[in-house]
């Protein structure tokens, strides 16, 4: 027997004009596990988001249980029985695991404002069970694992007794054991007859664990159904509208002999160690490694930005000492950051003084006074060979871009220093597949050009798509290296996973 | 909003108030106006750079006091013994004879040369705590403004320092010296906000800062560059205030904190970081200055303008905070990871 708990009619929402979610309709039965997959900016997450209460849409409806729904807030959104668990888990790291629990609500003595400790440790205890966490109830969250934590929020929804749970890219930060672990959890879940949406980026998890797959695109849905009639491949195809391969561009080797950057025994302790491997001009190296896993802190290192005890970099033969970004941009070192919002735009200011931040000493006589035309025609040139939508760049704020354009400009900025060796940090994270497109394009053409690329990024697919040669990370140490010629994505994931180490309950 | 936005604000208030109190056009009254604004407006050039890289001066007031103090030991030309024997540089700089310089010729370049280099030492002293200790800047200058005004008020025992020569007290005599003083600092702060390279990095600091130094701007110098500025600006402000009181005083500007912050924040100068202009800089001074002037037209008490004012300013900053919540509310995530 089956009834619906879970309508969304033609629900849809814009920003600032620019359609996220369109015209969306799904229909979830009690205990139904519902996989929603989808390019990032399909809509998964400004669906869940409207769910959840974080946002409110503009046009459509919800039910639930047959009642419209329409959450103001995420509190609502509780109320009525829905809990998120965030791909950033959002728990207090500086509290312990019985204040997250009753963070908005202890239990208290009879009518006082006094907490019940007891009943909250009892409660706590019974919630952790359920999840099959085996901790002291009392231990700060900053000491346990990211599983550990996905954990905490799953007890978290029970004892709010959340009859449905958005799970928002769970796995991204799990080894491969605790993600077993989850799955059990989600499966004891469904038996309780809780209604699940689980939102993610491993196309294999979700063929395995849902019951029916609903796959967006450009904020369209563009199928519902059960997921015996998918397969991986299926699944592909509809999120990108196309074949795979034309997600990237033909690959062609440009690399050379010459060596752009040489890294030698990098080490910092509990973050990299160990670290040496050289990058020729012309060539893409790709870094793979799963969150935690060092590739993020290594390009850190390497501009700068970060210190490291041992270890020497050295480009074209000399030796670097000191380094700092300052230094870096002057040996014509660049580096894309993996947060555009947070470290590499000033979301506020025009594109143009975005663009031009970097190499403004360069176009400034005696380094200080801007010539203002030169500044204009330079940026111009490199947003138009780099096809940045803007109306006007003088005049447009960056935080009024799509995030593809926003990457385009992060990148834009780089590319008027005329840099030798670059570094990208997750380069396509956060846009659309054309504009991914556009910029494995951007960067075939610049290694084509001679630069060398350093390439970092978690979707091994895009490394295997663009890459000459990709490390791979684990543990803050490289665990292998392939050759193009080479690349077999099993053999890689299984090193990315290699020492990754299921942690500890002390901290 | 529009750049003149606070300037159409300011002519509205004015005319509102010509069509009560119509003597607040009388020439008098305009050349009053017009001697307020100008050393204010030194000020808040100051503090809007300080604003910019998103941080606060604070001490900007002590600066004014201890400066004001200090050039007057340089320059007075004559000390009474009964009211200075306690002091405790009697003997050494003071004397009967006046200051360290009293009755020389150089105690005039000399005095100012010591004001606005003790202005913008006490701004580097600021900067380095908030740039290199990573100290957060409205500690760091709280502090010095107590520490800064405690000083003054030791080094003169409360007294006020008077006798100083000619040619100061010239400066502060209607509103020519004033006017020229504003003039060459605000041409100055325009041209390096809008034309100079350190202009672009004083913004990008203020905006986001991590962004700033990944672009290679040594957010560290810019940083400390601006609370000198502001402390250097202080000086100037007190020069002019000073010569207009003809002398040292250990409390000069001490009502005036409110003053140059809520010029700042009426301007449109967030206390965010990373806005400001010269011109809002202007604008919002002309306003504040218009109110007060209106405010003691109409004989209000001490208590009560200061009740008033705050209340401007109070509005001022919520529209700040309301412009900074809508900018983030549509920084909502489109989708997506």
């Amino acid at each position: 027997m089956t009834r619906p708990i879970l309508r969304f009619e033609h629900v849809g929402k814009s920003f600032f004009g620019v359609p996220a979610l369109q015209d969306v309709s799904l229909c979830l039965e009690h205990g139904e596990l519902l996989g929603i997959v989808g390019e990032n900016g399909a809509g998964k997450s400004t669906l869940m988001n409207i769910l959840g209460g974080v946002i409110q849409p503009d046009r459509g409806q919800m039910w639930i249980e047959g009642k419209p729904y329409r959450p103001s807030d995420p509190s609502e959104a509780k109320r009525t029985g829905i809990a998120f668990i965030h791909q950033e888990l959002n728990l207090f790291t500086n509290l312990s695991i019985l204040d997250n629990m009753f963070i908005d609500g202890f239990p208290r003595l009879a009518s006082t404002p006094l907490i019940n400790r007891r009943k909250a440790k009892d409660m706590t205890r019974r919630f952790l069970e359920a999840v099959a966490l085996d901790v002291p109830v009392n231990t700060i969250v900053e000491h346990l694992a990211p599983g550990e934590r996905q954990l905490v929020e799953i007890a978290r929804a029970l004892s709010q007794d959340a009859r449905t749970i958005i799970f928002d890219e769970p796995t991204t930060s799990l080894t491969a054991r605790e993600s077993d672990r989850l799955f059990k959890i989600i499966g004891r879940l469904r038996q309780e007859q809780r209604t699940i949406l689980y939102v993610s980026h491993n196309l294999g998890d979700v063929l395995q664990l849902s019951d029916s797959i609903a796959v967006l695109r450009d904020g369209c849905l563009v199928e519902t159904r059960r997921a015996s009639e998918y397969t991986t491949d299926k699944m592909i195809t509809q999120m990108v509208g196309r074949d795979i391969s034309q997600l990237y561009p033909p690959h062609h080797s440009r690399a050379t002999t010459e060596t752009a950057l040489e890294v030698k025994g990098l080490t910092q302790r509990g973050i990299v160690r160990n670290i040496t491997f050289s990058l020729c001009k012309g060539e893409v190296l790709g870094v793979f490694g799963l969150m935690g896993s060092g590739r993020s802190e290594l390009a850190r290192i390497l501009f700068g930005i970060d210190p490291c005890q041992h270890g020497t970099i050295s480009r074209r033969g000399h030796l670097r000492k000191a380094v700092s970004p300052r230094r870096s941009i002057d040996d014509r070192i660049a580096f894309v950051t993996e947060n555009r919002r947070e470290e590499g735009l000033l979301m506020e200011a025009s594109v143009q003084d975005n663009m031009a931040l970097v190499s403004l000493r360069q176009y400034a006589r005696g380094g200080q006074l801007i010539e203002r035309g030169r500044v204009t025609s330079s940026v111009s040139q490199i947003a138009d060979s780099l096809k940045i939508k803007a109306e006007r760049i003088s005049t447009q704020v960056a935080k009024n871009l799509s995030g593809g354009n926003q990457q385009k400009v992060v990148i834009g900025k780089w590319l008027l220093t005329e840099p030798e060796v670059l570094i990208l940090d997750e380069p396509t994270r956060g846009i659309d597949v054309g504009a991914k497109y556009e910029i494995y394009c951007i960067i075939r053409d610049l290694a084509a050009a001679g630069t060398a690329i350093l390439c970092i990024s978690s979707e091994l697919e895009e490394l295997i798509g663009i890459c000459d040669k990709i490390l791979v990370m684990s543990n803050g140490e490289i665990q292998g290296t392939f050759a193009r010629e080479e690349f077999d994505e099993e053999r890689i994931l299984q090193l990315a996973f290699k020492g990754h180490k299921t942690h500890g309950h002390v901290g | 909003m529009s750049d003149h936005f606070v300037l159409f604000l300011s002519l509205l208030y004015f005319f509102v108030l010509w069509l009560f109190i119509p003597k607040i056009t009388e020439p008098r009254n305009l050349a009053n106006l017009s001697s307020n604004m100008w050393p204010l407006l030194t000020l808040v050039i100051g503090q809007m750079f300080v604003l910019i890289v998103g941080g606060i001066d604070l001490s900007q007031t002590s600066i004014m006091a201890v400066t004001s103090v200090l050039g007057a030991m340089v320059m007075s030309g004559r000390l009474d013994p009964v009211l200075f024997e306690k002091n405790p540089l009697w003997g050494v700089i003071l004397s009967e004879n006046g200051g360290a310089l009293g009755g020389s010729i150089w105690a005039l370049p000399v005095g100012i040369l010591v004001m606005l280099l003790t202005g913008a030492l006490i701004g580097l002293l600021n900067g380095l705590s908030v740039a290199k200790l990573k100290m957060p800047p409205f500690m760091v200058t709280l502090v010095s403004m107590f520490f800064f005004s405690g000083l003054a008020i030791y080094l003169t025992r409360s007294e006020n320092i008077m006798y100083l020569p000619r040619g100061f007290v010239a400066l502060g005599r209607g509103a020519v010296g004033s006017f020229c003083v504003a003039l060459v600092l605000a041409l100055l702060a325009w041209f390096v906000l809008s034309r100079m390279v350190l202009g672009r990095w004083l913004y990008a600091a203020g905006m986001n800062i991590r962004t700033a130094l990944v672009s290679g701007v040594p957010t560290s110098g810019v940083i400390v560059l601006a609370y000198v500025f502001s402390g250097f600006c202080a000086a100037a402000g007190s020069i002019l205030y000073s010569a207009r009181l003809e002398m040292g005083r250990p409390t000069l500007g001490d009502n005036l904190l409110l003053d140059i912050i809520g010029a700042a924040v009426i301007g449109g100068i967030s206390l965010y970081g990373g806005k400001g202009k010269v011109i809002w800089a202007v604008y919002g001074v002309l306003f504040f200055t218009i109110l007060a002037n209106s405010l003691n037209r109409m004989n209000l008490d001490f208590y009560t303008v200061q009740i008033v004012k705050g209340c401007v300013i109070l509005i001022a900053a919520l529209l700040d905070v309301t412009r900074m919540r809508l900018l983030a509310v549509s920084r909502l995530p489109k989708g997506g990871a």
